[in-house]
């Protein structure tokens, strides 16, 4: 069954065209990632979902009920943690959760089996006041603050952003264990790497969607081969491997630059036209999520 | 002209009984770019800040660009430059009013902003965009623009606080090749980044916990001495240890 049904929805601030005909369908208890930098329109897809924005064309439907029509009944069935922390700083984690509870006509006895694997890393510090908790922790209440009414769709707007590594990879594995309690989760993020934790995903860039699938499909949709290569001093070798015959592409990419080459290409021929490189290495590497985001963003 | 552009020792910041930044000491050179990690509340901001010349440090001494940390941070702050990606350059303004504002700030004449102006413009293949609003450029322009004018005053040393959050894979890509250059030039960059492949970009690594710096060598090295495949399990390593959050 469809929890969200995206058809061709448009949305324009004046003359930034924010949203820009973007189609695609999440099925019930799938873990959907829209993947994207700023710009994108993840932000602006989550507030025409969400009901808290009209779109200039196009329909949604989420959890089958219409964006326009329906937003009374859609509000109560959505939970939604928007990018800037949303909380009351002033009022303590026991007094947020109770209040967002309250807003849904819930109590959170009812709702604590849900919550608990978060709220329960939190709740030592429940009387603390939300604006003194630590980003993770902020994180980890607002999570429960948007689960507080059990809802059956979950839209998380960058919810990693700015949060470090291991954070990050924290608060997936708690995304993780929602998907096995059948919550849909639609939630975006800037990170590539984070891509691998969906079911699917959406690569968005100014508007539009690039492409969607799983993280395998896409990255199986690189349809040329990719070399790693490195050496003493990677800025030489990057101005020197663009000029070297049949090369696509070649970028930075972490301790290597990788090289997109055509069909014609030749590891002794282009080792022989770079010359003398101290400390070259060249060899085959697997292609990652970025490296397709970065062939559709230059297409 | 000392081959130390930076140089720190027991550098140490206390609000009340928390020590934000315990005792960190190293040196940054000429040319190099040194990137500063850590986890979240691990001190770096607050080191920065000092290192910036906006916030006196509680005890330790050092230099940044030859001021003395302890005393002349006024002095810090000229001779430095400064982006991050929240606050660089003013959308409603052109190009040119941009670096003439940035250069005024910087107390630079008429005659030498003038002159760095159309050095930067010409470096950057810019001049025809001199009268453009810089809030009509595309990101990755804004971006080349926003470190360019970070450079204006030709500071001995450029911190760069998150140059690249949210910004999409190849602008991305396009201003590591620009700080490669930079530095191939001499200008000595002091970076903080959450993208661990970023980490690989530099030439030396530090990484902070709990307000101590944990860890600080080239990313082969540091690679090594965690045997770690990546910049990102030589972090995750260090920073599953912390015992402080934000």
């Amino acid at each position: 069954m469809v929890a969200i049904e995206v058809h061709n929805l448009s949305k324009c601030y004046g003359q930034v065209k924010a949203l820009d005909g973007v189609s695609f369908s999440v099925e019930r208890g799938e873990l959907f990632g829209l993947i994207g930098p700023d710009g994108a329109g993840k932000t602006t897809l989550f507030r025409l979902l969400t009901t808290l924005l009209n779109a200039d064309e196009g329909s949604a439907a989420v959890d089958g009920l219409d964006v326009a029509r329906d937003y009374l009944a859609i509000r109560s069935r959505v939970g939604y943690m928007p990018g800037r922390f949303s909380l009351y700083p002033d009022l303590s984690v026991e007094e947020n959760l109770n209040f967002f509870a309250a807003l849904f006509g819930v109590t959170v006895e009812e709702s604590y089996d849900l919550i608990a694997p978060i709220y329960k890393q939190i709740e030592p510090f429940r009387k603390r006041r939300a604006g003194k908790l630590s980003g993770g922790m902020k994180q980890k209440l607002a999570l429960s603050c948007a689960l507080i009414h059990r809802p059956s769709v979950l839209f998380l707007d960058e919810p990693t952003t700015g949060v470090d590594a291991v954070s990050r990879s924290e608060f997936w594995d708690m995304l993780s264990g929602l998907k096995e309690r059948e919550i849909t989760i639609l939630v975006s993020t800037p990170y590539m790497d984070e891509a691998s934790r969906c079911d699917r995903i959406a690569l968005c860039n100014e508007g539009r969607i690039l492409g969607i699938d799983t993280p395998e499909g896409i990255v199986r949709g690189f349809d040329r081969r990719l070399y790693g290569i490195r050496a003493k001093n990677m800025f030489a070798l990057l101005e020197r491997a663009r000029t070297a015959t049949d090369i696509v592409d070649c970028y930075p990419f972490g301790e290597r630059h990788h090289m997109v080459v055509d069909d014609g290409f030749d590891v002794e021929r282009f080792k022989a036209q770079l010359g003398d490189v101290e400390g070259l290495e060249i060899g085959g590497v697997e292609p990652t999520i970025e490296d397709i985001f970065i062939k559709l963003m230059k297409r | 002209m000392s081959d130390v552009v930076i140089s720190v020792r027991e550098l140490t910041k206390r609000f009340g009984d928390f020590v934000a930044v315990d005792r960190i000491s190293f040196d940054v050179h000429r040319g190099e770019i040194f990137g500063f990690l850590g986890a979240n509340g691990a001190g770096k901001t607050t080191a920065m800040r000092m290192l910036c010349g906006l916030s006196y440090p509680t005890s330790g001494s050092g230099t940044v660009a030859g001021y003395d940390v302890m005393r002349e941070g006024e002095k810090i702050k000229r001779h430095i430059g400064y982006m991050s990606q929240r606050f660089s350059l003013y959308n409603d303004l052109t190009v040119w009013e941009n670096m003439r504002l940035f250069a005024g700030i910087y107390g630079l004449t008429r005659h030498q902003t003038e002159e760095r102006a159309a050095e930067l413009l010409d470096r950057l293949n810019f001049s025809s965009e001199r009268n453009t609003l810089v809030g009509s450029l595309p990101l990755g322009w804004k971006q080349k623009l926003s470190f360019a004018i970070a450079t204006i005053h030709c500071p001995e040393v450029v911190f760069l606080d998150e140059p690249t959050g949210g910004v999409d894979p190849v602008t991305r890509r396009q201003f590591w090749e620009m700080i490669y250059e930079a530095a191939e030039g001499g200008t000595t960059i002091f970076v903080t980044t959450h993208y661990m492949d970023e980490a690989e970009y530099c030439s030396r690594v530090s990484i902070m916990v709990d307000g101590e710096v944990r860890a600080l060598d080239t990313p082969l090295r540091l690679k090594q001495q965690f045997a770690a495949e990546s910049m990102d399990e030589v972090f995750r390593t260090l920073a599953r240890g912390a015992l402080r959050g934000e």
